[in-house]
């Protein structure tokens, strides 16, 4: 029984009311104008006045467009089909492959019970020391990469994604370049990944309110592959794109900004997505990469700044490197207890050095005489940022620790380390005339 | 009496207009029907025969006309035995058994019992004809670690109540009927070991509140020593995120000086949670020697669980501390994180279409967290027995920058701030308590005017590294460089505490109180140095040493060889003692 309204009372953004009965919360509905179809889902119910975002955008929209209820929320189908398609934020398709209907399951569902889940322990190897050794990826761990724009964040994300070892990717694009859909799908296919690779790409001349399905769309997909014992990987480039569109829909419905015009509830939306990710017991799991891209270099905007609060560290990208301070993964104490005895004090004691480092350039730069230990800082800061920021380093985590002992061993007395006294004994390279 | 029902009208977001008919009151929880569904609900306003309802739940696939029934109770939780080491929502909905029934994911609408239907050993200590008023005992069942009390419900008027019959010493269930009881008019009340609380209403049948003074340890020496807490205060950590709020909170978890942890996970990440659900019961308190999760009450509503349950959390989790407090327990209560709970009546507010005020919070943002945070205190009892509730809040602050609404609203109440800096957590200088701009009104673990010493260095090291980034260290003078470099050392090995290192992550009084001590003696010492490359290098040197020192056993044999040596290291260089600190020594 669906049954079709005719009459749209209003018309306001992208969203549109009709007097209807019997409507649900969050329902779908398709609005027909002329021959074009576009999906809607009701947002709100004041009595009979039902209020509608429109998917496709409401322009061109005419009072005398059908609005027909469909009775289900929106949805997107789970099948071993998906691998290696693209699809819209709609879940319709982008390839030249056929629609998908089979088996549809409900997006954005409810969390899953702190209670059932588990602490994680597995390290993500990604060859980058600054990620290995200073801010360790772990599976089912979420965390954004916070650039500028016009850094490499897609090249990163991307080089994290060929080299984890997963069963499958999902890459959610939202006002995502042209130009940027293809590098992934290039990068993709030259490495054989496509074919175990799910797209939901939107790209910036797409309606805005497409933007906003696509992290729901596509970890409602890595959830179900997680729970049926798939390693998943999400990527979600850019969640700035995302905010930005709730932004815009926020306004339509006239709320009150809290904060530089974001909702108030920006921080509940972001954390909803980011709290999917999620390590199964029994089963497999889901980790989220995302990119925030910072409107002005500026961590406080509201974007990066209530992704903070809600993810397990980020990556900070600046000047194409991956920035000591900044950066953070918040699970790497589950995993560096046991890659290797000495991970744990060489990556505070580097940093701590490095935070040094940056005291003498700041120093060096006011023109000021440069002490003993200021040269031996700067010495140190410079192996460093060559030899292991640097984000064409490629190797091992073991190889990379080695390469921290031997940089403090060019550069200062043991004594000077702040490290403690056995593991120098253990650690501290021999000089060779010694 | 038949309860009210009503429909529904409209729904925004977690907000859900209802029209009723008879009558209904404020904070009333009501249930609405959506197919086979009850979704929960709080009416948080009444406007002629419509009523605003918060909804607990998501509220997707509500329809206009839905049958809402309203319970004539305000949102409450159970109080009772078998508390101690459960897990729940933030509506005291038990999340393991929840899972149990449901699986991964948390189905709405499903309202389980709070206090397990479980048997106790009673003990009754009243008899027939005894007289008793709201809260007082009459009976007890041992629970875990505690005696607990079995109470009459504070919900009764305060008048005489007469005992008419008390079961004798035995196995009950929870909920069987134990004791009656009458007033003067002969009204019988039948009271079972179970009784419900309305959450939002503080419980204050006690004889007075006293003064917090007696610190509560956390075994943090940057804490216990510079910055304290007192049993029954109040202290708040702002800090932006990743400065280290909740690793905080997790170690004073463990190692508080309390009887009971309440731990409300308000709006924050799941995964904390689990860490300490799963760690808890393999740890053991070294105060009893049980494990920790037998003094723990987890109250859990993270940040992708509904908002309206999230600003319920709060009041469930204090709620909980002041029954136990009734007790003669000390009870702490760790929030985390305030703001969320800030933000979550904040959307609220926004859906009411409330005049927003600054940065769109609601205008009694700030008489709310008050409120919140006076619930805390130490209180004699009727029966003369002290308890205490000491509540910890995270603040996390939009940009984590300190002048925002609840930062400021929050230091107008507490007794002791701990704000967290950037600059510090960049370092990896944990816990990364900003020493000089944080302060507590409470008293510490050592002498005033020993800290205050302390402090007056850590002062001016700061002060010369200041000036050190204008005239350079060659423009400092060596007595000024050889102050920076104790600031430095009375941070680094005091100030900050490696959370992750078995030794050194929690560390008792006595421990404290003896390398302070050592410390002490070498900032009150004035050292012979030529240079400063000297002062440098002695100064690693000794740094190192304590370093080592805080890291292995108290008063074992490698630990008295190293005070040796660094006994022998400062004396060696000590040209004098500062006669300010000598009369503290
Ligand atoms: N005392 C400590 N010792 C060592 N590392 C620490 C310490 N405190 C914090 N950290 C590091 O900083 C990370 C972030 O800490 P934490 O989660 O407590 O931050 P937070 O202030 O609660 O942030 P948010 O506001 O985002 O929740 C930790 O995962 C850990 O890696
Ligand atoms: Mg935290």
């Amino acid at each position: 029984m669906q049954k079709v309204y005719s009459k749209i009372e209003s018309i306001v953004g992208n969203v549109i009311t009709v007097r209807a009965k019997g409507v649900r919360n969050s329902e779908l509905a398709i609005v027909t104008t002329g021959t074009d179809q576009s999906y809607a889902n009701v947002i709100k119910l004041d009595n009979d006045l039902v209020s509608l975002q429109v998917f496709s955008g409401a322009q061109g929209i005419s009072t005398g467009d059908q609005v027909r209820f469909l009775g289900v929320p929106m949805r997107v189908s789970y099948t071993e089909n998906l691998l290696g398609r693209v699809f819209d934020g709609t879940g319709s398709p982008r390839d030249n492959g056929p629609s998908l209907t089979d088996n549809m399951i409900d997006i954005g569902g409810p969390a899953v019970n702190p209670a059932k889940r588990i602490i994680p322990r597995n390290m993500i190897r990604t060859g980058i020391p600054m990620i290995d050794v200073f801010n360790t990826l772990v599976e089912s761990q979420k965390l954004p990469i916070f650039s500028v724009s016009g850094e490499p964040y897609n090249e990163l994300l991307a080089r994290i994604a060929m080299q984890a070892e997963v069963d499958l990717i999902v890459l959610g694009g939202m006002g995502l370049k042209f130009d940027d859909y293809l590098f992934f799908k290039d990068t993709l296919e030259a490495s054989g990944a496509m074919s175990r690779t799910i797209m939901f790409i939107h790209t910036a001349s797409d309606p805005t309110v497409e933007c906003m399905l696509v992290p729901d769309m596509a970890l409602a997909v890595a959830e179900r592959f997680a729970l049926d014992g798939k390693k998943v990987l999400v990527l979600l480039t850019d969640m700035t794109n995302f905010a930005d569109s709730m932004k815009e829909m926020a306004i339509t419905m006239d709320q009150v900004p809290s904060n530089r015009g974001y909702p108030g509830d920006l921080y509940s939306s972001l954390a909803s997505r980011y709290e999917k990710a999620v390590d199964f017991e029994g089963a497999g799991s889901v980790t989220i990469l995302a990119v925030t891209t910072m409107p002005g270099d500026d961590v406080t905007h509201p974007v990066p700044d209530n992704t903070g609060y809600i993810t397990e560290g980020q990556y900070y990208l600046k000047g194409g490197r991956i920035e000591p301070f900044g950066s953070l993964s918040r699970l790497k104490q589950q995993v560096n207890k046991d890659t290797r005895d000495d991970h744990r004090a060489l990556m505070d004691g580097m940093i701590k050095l490095y935070a040094s480092y940056k005291e003498s350039v700041e120093k060096k730069s006011m023109g000021f005489m440069m002490t003993e230990w200021d040269e031996k800082l700067l010495k140190y800061g410079h192996l460093f940022e060559t030899k292991l920021m640097d984000l064409s380093v490629n190797i091992p985590l073991e190889q990379a620790l080695d390469l921290g002992w031997e940089i403090l061993s060019q550069c200062f007395e043991p004594n000077e380390t702040g490290l403690k006294s056995d593991l120098i004994l253990s650690r501290w390279p021999k000089k060779l005339n010694d | 009496m038949a309860n009210t029902s009503g429909r529904v009208l409209g729904v925004n977001g977690n907000m859900v207009t209802v029209e009723f008919h008879s009558a209904i009151s404020k904070n009333e929880v009501g249930f609405i029907q959506v197919g086979t569904d009850r979704l929960k609900g709080e009416v948080i306003r009444i406007n002629g025969n419509t009523a605003a309802l918060q909804v607990f739940e998501m509220t997707n696939g509500i329809s206009v006309g839905d049958r809402v029934e309203f319970t004539d109770e305000m949102l409450s939780v159970s109080l009772g035995p078998g508390l101690l080491q459960q897990i729940y929502d933030g509506l005291q909905n038990p999340l393991p058994q929840l899972a149990e029934q449901c699986g991964f994911f948390l189905q709405r609408g499903v309202y389980l019992d709070a206090i397990p239907n479980k048997s106790w050993d009673f003990t009754p200590t009243v008899k027939v004809g005894d007289t008793l008023y709201p809260g007082d005992t009459f009976a007890t069942v041992p629970e875990g670690l505690f005696t607990h009390q079995i109470m009459v419900p504070f919900t009764l008027a305060d008048i005489p109540y007469k005992v008419v019959s008390i079961k004798k010493q035995g196995t009950y269930g929870v909920r069987d009927i134990v004791c009656i009881i009458e007033d003067d008019k002969a009204n019988k009340k039948e009271l079972s070991m179970v009784f419900t609380w309305p959450v939002k209403k503080a419980i204050k049948v006690y004889e007075e509140r006293l003064r917090p003074d007696e610190t509560l340890v956390t075994k943090i020496r940057i804490i216990d020593t510079f910055l304290p807490v007192a049993k029954g205060g109040t202290y708040c950590t702002p800090g932006p995120f990743g400065a280290g709020k909740t690793v905080l909170q997790h170690m004073t978890s463990r190692n508080a000086d309390v009887d009971i942890v309440i731990i409300a996970a308000c709006g924050e990440r799941a995964g904390e949670v689990v860490e300490v659900l799963k760690e808890f019961p393999e740890l053991t308190d070294p105060k009893t020697g049980r494990s920790l999760i037998e003094r723990t009450i987890i109250i859990c509503n993270t940040s992708s669980m509904p908002v309206a349950s999230r600003e319920a959390s709060v009041y469930t989790a204090v709620t909980i501390a002041e029954y136990y407090r009734q007790m003669g327990l000390n009870i702490l209560l760790l929030a985390d994180s305030t703001s969320r709970w800030a933000q979550a009546m904040r959307e609220m507010s926004g859906r009411l279409e409330e005049i927003p005020g600054e940065e769109a919070f609601p205008a009694y943002l700030e008489s709310r967290i008050a409120e919140f945070y006076e619930r805390a205190g130490k209180v004699r009892l009727k029966d003369g027995r002290i308890g205490s509730i000491t509540i910890g809040g995270t603040v996390s602050p939009a940009g984590g920058n300190f002048e925002e609404p609840v930062t400021q609203a929050t230091l107008k109440v507490v007794g002791a701030f701990h704000g967290l800096s950037r600059e510090r957590s960049d370092a990896r200088k944990y816990p990364a308590i900003e020493p000089l701009s944080s302060w507590s009104k409470y008293e510490g673990v050592i002498k005033k005017q020993k800290v205050e010493y302390a402090r007056s260095i850590l002062f001016r090291g700061s002060e010369i590294n200041q000036m050190m980034k204008v005239v350079g260290e060659e423009g400092t003078s060596i007595a000024d460089y050889a102050t920076y470099q104790k600031s430095e050392l009375l941070d680094a090995c005091y100030l900050q505490q490696n959370s992750f290192d078995p030794v050194d992550s929690s560390v008792p009084v006595e421990r404290q109180c003896y390398l302070f001590d050592l410390l002490f003696k070498v900032l009150a010492s004035e050292f012979a140095f030529d240079d400063k490359k000297q002062v440098r290098s002695f100064f690693n040197t000794i740094r190192q040493h304590f370093l080592d020192w805080n890291n292995v056993p108290f008063q074992g044999e490698r630990f008295k060889q190293i005070e040796n040596e660094i006994v022998t290291l400062y004396k060696g260089k000590q040209a004098a003692i500062d006669p300010d600190a000598e009369k503290l020594i």
